[in-house]
């Protein structure tokens, strides 16, 4: 298609991905409230809309109108720059996620994700390296001693299991053959046996353990959220950071989380795939459905995992990823290797 | 002729010249650090420019991700402060700008004279496959090729790791006789 | 079309700012950072030439260089930590005597 076409479809694309990124992080926190509130035997928010739905709104409105307060000990340059950093490399990720196959209006071929590189995969992992320096500098700049504990300790946590991330997911690569994230979906069209579809979670299902270990690490969530959990460090690298820099960081977080999970569901389950019917454009949509309601169970066992399990300790955290979870994905590629080799 | 390459060549050039210079003028570790780890992410956009995707994207994972984090780390725990001047770095800085200049003029110099002269510029197709830079045929050559380095490699590693534990440990310290 | 010895200018450029930076600062962490931005430039010319004459060689250079980069970060890093803890100092004019 023409280059003008091409580039006002590229920016329709990403201020749509954009704005249902941004409302679904907000929506992911009133999940969140909702499930572990259940869970703990109460109502989570209910007064504000009905179920509750528009807390996240009034929360917005709260943390826009707080007292934006900057300590005067701190760093500013990187204090400041600090939940930037984390925010950008966060929703940056959503550039190279597919969640659907291809859109056909108008007489064009839209494929639905922003974009398809053949490295897709490796630049996620490059992002995710990139957002350590977030909390790193946040921690060290908020010149504060539980700060630049709960920062080190955030990044020395994220940077250890970013390896055990990248090893779970060379299996699938093994089995796709490419890097990119559109190829390694279609790779898991069709069904073993007549019923069983054809998703990696099946020959992989310990590299998606560890792939959901190291994503619970990666995302400071629970049981793994010791740098910031508020009985331990103070409140860890953000406790210096208040109103829109603090909602940033959740934002940050809330929007790893959902990229961890597309990525789940794009390598172990089968990413959009699933049963189609209809006209062509239902046929288009459909795609898109199945890909966020997995997106949506993932996140349900994120939030699931959040209200039932106690945090580790930080030296278990640790000799958890070295010393249990790369050699087991050492292992499980060995063998993924040596079957792939043998067929 | 102004081309997309020679738009973001420049774009991307500006940055790593920018990040390199403000790496020799800023005081304190910290700013040098950013500014190296904004050199890295531009040189990766370089690398992109000239068909390596392979190498740009482990450029962003292992330089800018890892390596860069660690020297950020050592600076955040050892918390040294802006950098002092002596006699030294004042005699370096008068001598050093100028000379730097001087060797970077008459290499531009050179340089630039053969630019005219360049048959085969480069950006763009390079003629060479759709297969160039990626992971697939870096892999073959890695592995046939060059797999005698790869595996020396991996044992300079393995020594790195166990010399950094080594010399990073805290000595231990006998008991303090406490009364 | 982007001519190759522009790239090798910059190359050059990077390399020549690492140089400086090795022989004017005094902070020795601003000195290994340095050392990496001259191997940075390195690797911007040997990518470069190797688009120029459509070799991979170069990039499986490149990805060699990368590691025993970061093998030298790692210890040299660690040295760095060692003598901080005797001297309290990262001026390296002050760590000029063999015994303190």
């Amino acid at each position: 298609m023409p280059i003008g076409t091409y580039i006002l479809i590229s920016i329709i694309k990403s201020a749509l991905v954009l704005f249902i990124l941004l409302t679904a992080v907000a929506y992911t926190v009133w999940l969140e409230r909702k499930v572990v509130g259940r869970m703990q035997n109460r109502w989570g928010p209910t007064r504000v809309g009905p179920f509750g739905l528009l807390q996240p709104a009034a929360d917005g409105v709260k943390f826009l109108f707080k007292e934006d307060l900057t300590p005067p000990h701190v760093y500013k340059p990187l204090y400041i720059a600090a939940p930037l950093i984390a925010v950008i490399f966060a929703l940056t990720s959503i550039a190279v996620i597919p969640f659907g196959g291809t859109l056909s209006i108008f007489g064009l071929d839209i494929p639905l994700g922003i974009t398809d590189v053949n490295i897709g995969l490796l630049l996620i992992l490059g992002i995710t390296s990139m957002g350590v320096y977030g909390i790193a500098l946040a921690g060290w700049a908020s010149n504060n001693k539980y700060s630049l504990l709960g920062g080190l300790r955030a990044s020395a946590q994220m940077i250890s299991y970013e390896l055990s991330l990248g090893l779970s997911l060379v299996g699938v690569l093994i089995l796709a053959g490419s890097f990119s994230l559109r190829d390694i979906v279609e790779a898991q069209r069709g069904l073993y046996f007549g019923f069983i579809p054809k998703w990696n979670i099946f020959p992989q299902f310990i590299a998606f353990f560890i792939y959901l270990m190291s994503a619970y690490a990666e995302t400071n969530r629970i049981p793994f959220d010791l740098p910031e959990a508020e009985t331990e460090l103070v409140a860890g690298y953000h406790t210096e950071y208040s109103a829109m820099k603090f909602a940033m960081f959740f934002m940050a977080e809330y929007a790893n989380m959902i990229t961890v999970g597309s990525l789940a569901t794009l390598l172990f389950f089968g990413g959009w795939l699933g049963p189609v019917f209809g006209p062509p454009i239902l046929q288009s949509l459909l795609p898109v459905l199945w890909f966020l309601a997995k997106v949506v169970v993932f996140l349900f066992v994120y939030i699931w995992v959040r209200g039932t399990l106690p945090r580790f300790r930080y030296d278990q955290l640790m000799s958890f990823g070295w010393k249990f979870l790369i050699p087991l994905a050492l292992a499980n590629l060995m063998i993924t290797a040596l079957v792939v080799a043998v067929q | 002729m102004l081309s997309v390459h020679l738009i973001l060549f420049l774009l991307f050039g500006a940055v790593c010249v920018a990040g390199a210079v403000n790496l020799l003028m800023q005081r304190h570790p910290i700013n040098s650090a950013l500014s190296l780890i904004a050199v890295m992410a531009a040189l990766a956009g370089e690398y992109l420019l000239l068909g390596a995707e392979f190498v740009a994207a482990v450029q962003v994972i292992v330089y800018a991700g890892a390596i860069m984090v660690l020297f950020v780390f050592v600076i955040m725990l050892l918390n040294a402060g802006e950098e002092e001047r002596s006699a030294g770095s004042r005699v370096a800085w008068l001598l050093g700008i100028p000379g730097l200049l001087t060797g970077s003029l008459l290499v531009a110099w050179v340089l630039l004279r053969h630019a005219g002269t360049d048959t085969l510029a480069v950006g763009g197709n390079y003629g060479a496959g759709a297969n160039y830079g990626s992971p697939p045929a870096i892999g073959q050559l890695l592995f046939h090729e060059f797999l005698l380095p790869f595996e020396i490699t991996s044992i300079l590693i393995l020594i790195a790791v166990l010399g950094a534990v080594a010399l990073a440990t805290k000595p231990e310290t006998p008991a303090e006789g406490g009364n | 079309m982007v001519p190759l010895s522009y790239y090798l200018l910059l190359s050059g450029f990077l390399f020549a700012c690492g140089v400086a930076g090795f022989l004017i600062r005094r902070n020795i962490i601003t000195i290994f950072m340095s050392i990496e931005l001259m191997l940075n430039g390195v690797n911007l010319s040997f990518v470069a030439f190797a688009a120029r004459w459509h070799s991979l060689s170069g990039h499986v250079f490149v990805f060699f260089v990368m590691l025993v980069a970061a093998a030298e970060a790692a210890v040299g890093l660690a040295i760095i930590i060692a003598v901080y803890r005797t001297r309290e100092t990262l001026n390296v004019d002050r760590m000029n005597l063999l015994k303190l």
